[in-house]
């Protein structure tokens, strides 16, 4: 016992002693690697002694020690007390000394993550994940375990804006796929909730087209998402996958989702009460799959479209012909969709409501101005620099010697192969 | 007889209140049409036709043209002309639709069914025993007559499916490109009336090859029956140009499968929904109606136009090949139509676009609309003022929308190249470690 508390009174004095230089902090790495047992046995005494260290100075020791505290089971009582000082660390640890142990850092992430979600509080944890996030990412390109977590308590606590915010970095580097695949799902979801269809597609559309050898529940999930998202957003759906989908998502993804994929097909046909009905008669089915808010925004997208169709025909058409072309039940109802189109931008008319006439107008954009060169300069340099990034991949990769041996052997199987197949003939 | 005079006179008063002059007038009355917006002359009608395509075209008529006196008419005429043949499978059948509505006259005859059922069997037989001499003796000259007599004894009793077997049993035989063609003939006339159109156009190319053994007959033959299988189909563009390739030379010599009006008919409706011009004099002043409409047509009376087709519609649901294709073709003709009356305008007012078309505003505006949206008229339509305005695609936006457009996609599919890379590479990775 005795030497039990000499060990941690010692421990705690090489960590105050060992947090300065960052010669220091690896040495003190080492060291707390090396007692990391003794710390765990010991959790409940070192906890005691957190109070003697500061956590934006000891951050390395720290971590260790509130890492081992948070391994075991947490009684209910103290999970509000531990939520707090992982926040408090998260909030003020240094960058330097934390990124020597990620694993421990994201470890105690994940137990903030799933101490909120136990306390029914995902709030708390949305702005220290993304403190987190930003603290253990290398650059912004990163992918870190945490994205999911952060993305799931913004969802469950609709902090969609602040989700959003991380969604706007490109990811490129991913280490665990599970990761990548509940990043984009949940990020789409966000997207989503922020109408940003675009994105929400183009996440979900990585989702559905990532390399995967056995299929998964959130592929299948995303995937009628997918379906849902195109349609609000493109007005269509084509049903055929691009050719580097996966050879088991092509097969298995159609099957897994047969409702939705009715659901294009009617949908296609542009009849409205056709539409309605299917919903109306699968309606179980998609609530179960939690998707009948989006379902419902399909069928209005679909009222959107007909009017959309319009504009490429008529200059001027009266409320009430709208109505009746584009399946809408009164004038006033159509003026209102006609007033929604137009403040999302994405038709060009104006009302006359005197006469009750709808003038459609060409897109006023005249690609003259300012703003729209500088647009497309920054488009343009954009686009250059992604190319570039192409180019190095491309290189670094024809250079990659685990790349090179398998194309290598590839090769040679097929030679031989090749050479096997002359005797054979010889022998009949 | 009279009171179809009477509608023929009527009629042609329609016509001069659409604006027909003087001269096509005179001409109509001089020339009896054959098919026109009177109710069909059976007789005339089937005049043009020989053999066995003259009863089908009767039956068929009598089928379709849910007008009692009229069907009987039709029957009575294949009626008479079946018992010139020896056909009792036939026989029996229009017996049947007859229904001992003509009179005595016109029931079943056993007696000349049983007198032409033995001697079917006689000649049969002898037939047969011919055949096999022929066979012993290895003649190949007279296998092959063997052959085609037994083909034209099958067809001549209706068994279409042994006739083609038998004619084209007599190819190994052919010793000359003559004999060839002769065989082609015969299996394209079986084909045509067995409706399997895909043989024909093998036989018509086949018989094709033959080129320095065509006479101008044969080959206007060839290209009416190709004209056919095209049409059939529903690939009118190529069947309006073998119609419109067709020579003159043709005239009745064809009658067992099609007549000189047809081929006028068939090649104008065509040409006239797909192909822009249509040089086709010969065989269009067999029918001045479709002369007329395509006349009317390049000169943009596009009512007169409408409605001789018009006219001409009850009938040609009465032709056994083109019935399946009228309603596709009048459609195509319309669009037609519509599209070259608005293609040299800036604005065009509905109203009188409307009156031009001999319809209605609203129904005008639909079809507009139809077409618009399929891309087929660069236009929209002002529904308040009733104006159809010419759209001029501005070029400048355009191509500003599509590079905008193109690099937002190569901007999201880079990036999605560069991540499904980087997961592989992932993949890979974890593999290779595993294996060390």
């Amino acid at each position: 016992m005795n030497l039990n508390a000499n060990s941690v009174d010692s421990l705690v004095a090489e960590i105050q002693g060992f947090s300065g230089s960052s010669q220091d902090v690896n040495h003190l790495n080492n060291l707390l690697k090396q007692s990391e047992d003794v710390i765990r046995s010991q959790a409940a005494t070192f906890a005691s002694c957190l109070t003697q260290l500061d956590p934006s100075i000891h951050s390395l020791g720290y971590l260790y020690i509130l890492e081992a505290c948070t391994a075991g089971p947490i009684p209910e009582a103290q999970a509000n007390e531990l939520v707090l000082s992982v926040v408090r660390f998260i909030d003020v640890c240094s960058v330097a000394q934390i990124r020597l142990v990620p694993d421990k850092f994201i470890s105690i992430c994940k137990r903030l993550h799933e101490q909120v979600m136990i306390l029914g509080a995902p709030m708390r944890a949305v702005a220290p994940l993304l403190t987190a996030i930003r603290k253990i990412q290398p650059s912004s390109e990163h992918l870190t375990p945490l994205h999911p977590d952060f993305l799931q308590v913004c969802l469950l606590s609709k902090c969609y804006k602040t989700g959003y915010s991380i969604l706007e970095d490109d990811v490129y580097e991913v280490d665990q796929p599970r990761d990548f695949f509940l990043y984009c799902y949940y990020g789409g979801m966000i997207c989503i909730g922020q109408k940003r269809f675009a994105k929400a597609l183009e996440l979900f559309h990585n989702v559905v087209t990532a390399p995967m050898s056995s299929m998964n529940a959130i592929a299948v999930e995303a995937y009628k998402k997918y379906i849902l998202v195109s349609l609000i957003h493109l007005r269509q759906f084509s049903a055929t996958f691009p050719k580097y989908t996966s050879s088991v998502a092509q097969r298995n993804l159609k099957n897994f989702s047969q409702p939705y994929i009715e659901l294009a097909n009617s949908y296609s046909t542009g009849n409205i009460s056709e539409l309605e009905a299917f919903v109306v008669a699968n309606q179980e089915k998609f609530e179960n799959g939690n998707n009948l808010g989006l379902v419902k925004q399909v069928v209005s997208s679909m009222y959107k479209r007909n009017i959309q169709r319009l504009t490429q025909t008529y200059l001027t058409l009266s409320l009430q012909d709208i109505a009746n072309t584009a399946q809408i039940s009164t004038a006033k109802e159509a003026e209102m969709h006609v007033l929604e189109m137009i403040e999302d931008g994405e038709i060009y008319a104006t009302i006359n409501q005197k006469d009750g006439m709808v003038r459609f107008l060409e897109d006023p954009e005249e690609y003259k101005t300012c703003e729209m060169i500088e647009h497309i300069d920054s488009s343009i340099s954009r686009i250059m620099k992604l190319s570039k990034k192409l180019t190095t991949m491309d290189e670094s990769m024809a250079c990659d010697p685990l790349y090179l041996s398998k194309v290598g052997r590839e090769r040679q199987r097929f030679d031989f192969d090749d050479f096997d197949g002359v005797p054979q003939k010889f022998n009949l | 007889m009279e009171t179809e005079e009477e509608a023929s006179g009527q009629m042609t008063d329609e016509i001069y209140t659409n604006g027909v002059d003087d001269e096509s007038l005179s001409q109509q009355q001089q020339r009896r049409p054959i098919i026109s917006g009177e109710q069909l002359d059976i007789e005339a009608y089937a005049a043009l036709y020989t053999g066995r395509t003259k009863i089908s075209r009767l039956i068929f008529i009598a089928d379709k043209c849910g007008n009692v006196s009229m069907q009987l008419e039709a029957l009575r005429m294949a009626y008479d002309e079946i018992k010139k043949g020896e056909n009792t499978q036939l026989f029996r059948e229009v017996v049947q639709k007859i229904d001992g509505r003509l009179g005595p006259n016109y029931s079943s005859d056993s007696g000349w069914m049983d007198a032409v059922d033995r001697r079917a069997d006689q000649r049969k037989e002898k037939l047969e025993n011919e055949l096999n001499a022929y066979r012993t003796n290895l003649i190949k000259e007279s296998i092959r007559m063997g052959y085609n007599d037994f083909g034209d004894f099958y067809y001549a009793h209706g068994a279409l499916g042994d006739a083609f077997k038998n004619y084209v049993r007599t190819r190994d035989y052919c010793t000359t490109a003559k004999h060839i063609i002769h065989m082609c003939l015969n299996a394209i006339l079986v084909s045509i009336e067995m409706g399997q159109f895909a043989h024909v156009t093998s036989y018509v190319s086949k018989a094709e090859q033959n080129k320095n053994d065509l006479d101008p007959i044969t080959i206007a033959k060839l290209q009416c029956a190709a004209g056919l299988a095209h049409l059939e189909a529903k690939k009118y563009k190529h069947a309006a140009r073998k119609f419109l390739e067709t020579a003159p030379e043709l005239g009745n010599n064809y009658s067992e499968v099609i007549a000189a009006q047809d081929v006028a008919t068939y090649g104008g409706l065509c040409a006239l929904a797909i192909i822009d011009n249509i040089n086709f004099r010969n065989f269009l002043e067999l029918v001045p109606e479709v002369r007329e409409l395509i006349h009317n047509f390049y000169s943009s009376h596009y009512a007169s136009c409408l409605e001789y087709l018009g006219n001409l519609k009850a009938n040609l649901l009465l032709d056994i090949h083109l019935h399946d294709h009228v309603e596709m073709l009048y459609t195509q003709i319309r669009n037609k139509a519509l599209i070259q009356y608005t293609h040299p305008f800036v604005s065009v007012d509905l109203n009188m676009m409307a009156n031009a078309f001999k319809t209605t505003v609203a129904g005008l505006q639909k079809e507009l609309e139809a077409l618009i949206t399929d891309n087929q008229i660069q236009a929209r339509i002002d529904s308040h003022n009733k104006i159809l305005y010419a759209r001029h695609a501005d070029q400048r936006k355009a191509t500003f929308q599509r590079v905008l457009q193109t690099g937002i996609e190569f901007d999201r599919d880079v990036r999605g190249m560069l991540l499904r890379a980087n997961l592989l590479k992932h993949d890979f990775n974890l593999k290779a470690s595993r294996k060390i």
